[in-house]
């Protein structure tokens, strides 16, 4: 108990000071995530409304694959990262491994299904709806594909949240493929990680608590600008 | 290029081995408003969604005198449950303008327009979602003829509103008519057949059993089922 106490004391004085470490730790984490964030709701949003829209041969196996990776091993993730970006590795020439890159590209594989799944399932009912009256007006596929990504929009910001939550609290595969590298690839929560290794509890708790409270101001954020639960009734 | 006449020939609609219309040969042409009656379950719905294009033909050909892809964008349809887009009332209006292309400030500014006609003006900025069904179903017969299609298709538009919502749709589809845009309705309701009619389709067991000009079919029905049906009786 005097741990976490310990912990709770040291979060607030390391954010009142505005300590360098936690302010660089915590910006590249923020950094990292929000950058794999974007890429992969660049990637998986369209996905997910090209899913609901189209039929095609392999749509149901494409659809159970998907959520099936949900559950993907980030350390299994990081590892086929490390073997692609390795010096030896398909994609060495590009000396990515160890660096920041390197992270955002393993946060990206890890929530990629997570957020077209969840996103899937938001637009397939929106679909159901408006099929009629989208086919009705001879729209074409990539029309559909824009107004269901518009109009699901509210919903699909809980899938882009879900992602956040996954990639904000990753561990595995970013401590294999960034390597806790201190002022070069060292996020919070391999921090929190190292300093637990090291027996300093109330710093790891104290790392811990920041990351917390992180994660939900950038939640409530994105609430705020999405304008969630204001309004309409979607 | 006119988009009519449609010319039906053989067209059946079913899936698995079951038919559910058909086979259908009619011939829509000329100007005015086409009722489409019968029974429940006849096929009124079907047929009105196969002449649209939203279902796919079984058996046999229908024909637009134009492309068909240009026959697509000269069309709409109002269904009888009206579909809401999750925007607002004016982008639920606008939003067919979008797809044409035309820009943004424009569009509204033609659905607002259209909002006068309508009058749903005051309720512009509100959720689409919010409103009754009679506003609703106005919402959506604006936003299908914001496109001044030349044929329009109404499945039973008023089948769920009471007698002032009925009329105010029915002085929309009269002056979408009066501008020359083809009606095809279907409806349960046999005064609104009669008062808005030119011609009637009654439809029986999924096939087009009497096409004639309103007033013939009012008056001297050519069948027995068609006679019965207008009586009032039960027909199967």
């Amino acid at each position: 108990m005097s741990d976490l106490w310990l912990g709770l004391q040291q979060a607030v004085w390391l954010v009142i000071t505005l300590n360098g470490d936690l302010v660089e730790i915590t910006l590249r984490s923020l950094q990292v995530t929000l950058t794999a964030l974007v890429v992969a709701s660049a990637l998986a949003l369209p996905l997910a409304a090209l899913l609901a829209v189209r039929r095609f041969r392999w749509r149901r196996s494409v659809i159970a694959v998907l959520n099936a990776l949900m559950g993907l091993p980030p350390v299994v993730v990081g590892l086929i990262v490390y073997v692609t970006l390795s010096r030896s590795g398909p994609l060495g020439v590009l000396g990515l491994l160890f660096t920041p890159t390197a992270m955002v590209i393993a946060q990206v594989i890890i929530i990629v299904p997570l957020i077209a799944s969840i996103a899937h399932q938001s637009l397939r009912e929106l679909w159901s709806d408006y099929h009629d009256l989208l086919i009705s007006m001879n729209t074409t596929q990539r029309q559909r594909i824009a107004t269901l990504l518009w109009d699901g929009r509210r919903a699909l910001l809980t899938a882009a949240l879900a992602g956040f939550g996954r990639a904000i609290g990753e561990v595995g595969a970013i401590m294999v493929v960034g390597g806790n590298i201190d002022h070069a690839t060292r996020v919070l929560t391999t921090a929190i990680a190292l300093e637990t290794g090291k027996g300093e509890f109330a710093m790891a708790l104290a790392l811990g608590f920041v990351l917390i409270a992180l994660a939900l101001l950038v939640n409530l954020a994105i609430h705020w600008l999405g304008q969630t639960e204001r309004g309409g009734r979607w | 290029m006119a988009l009519l006449p449609l010319k039906i020939e053989g067209a059946c609609l079913g899936r698995r081995g079951r038919r559910w219309i058909g086979p259908v040969d009619l011939e829509l042409a000329g100007q005015g408003t086409t009722i489409v009656i019968g029974p429940n379950g006849s096929g009124k719905t079907s047929l009105l969604r196969m002449m649209h294009g939203l279902e796919r033909l079984r058996e046999g050909s229908l024909r637009w005198s134009c492309p068909l892809e240009e026959a697509r964008r000269k069309q709409a349809f109002v269904f009888q449950t009206p579909i809401m887009m999750r925007r607002s009332v004016l982008d639920n209006l606008a939003y067919p303008l979008r797809l044409g292309g035309m820009d943004r400030k424009a569009a509204q500014a033609e659905a607002e327009a259209w909002l006068d006609r309508v009058d749903l003006a005051p309720a512009a900025r509100r959720d689409a979602l919010r409103l009754s069904g009679g506003e609703r179903q106005k919402l959506a017969l604006a936003r299908a003829l914001i496109r001044s299609p030349e044929v329009l298709f109404l499945d039973e538009p008023c089948a769920a509103l009471d007698g002032r919502a009925t009329r105010e749709i029915e002085a929309i589809l009269q002056g979408a008519s009066t501008s020359g845009t083809r009606l095809v309705m279907s409806t349960h309701d046999m005064g609104q057949a009669r008062r808005l009619a030119d011609e009637v389709i009654f439809v029986l067991g999924g096939r087009v059993h009497e096409y004639s000009p309103a007033d013939r079919f009012f008056d001297q029905p050519e069948t027995p089922q068609a006679s019965a049906f207008l009586r009032g009786d039960i027909v199967e």
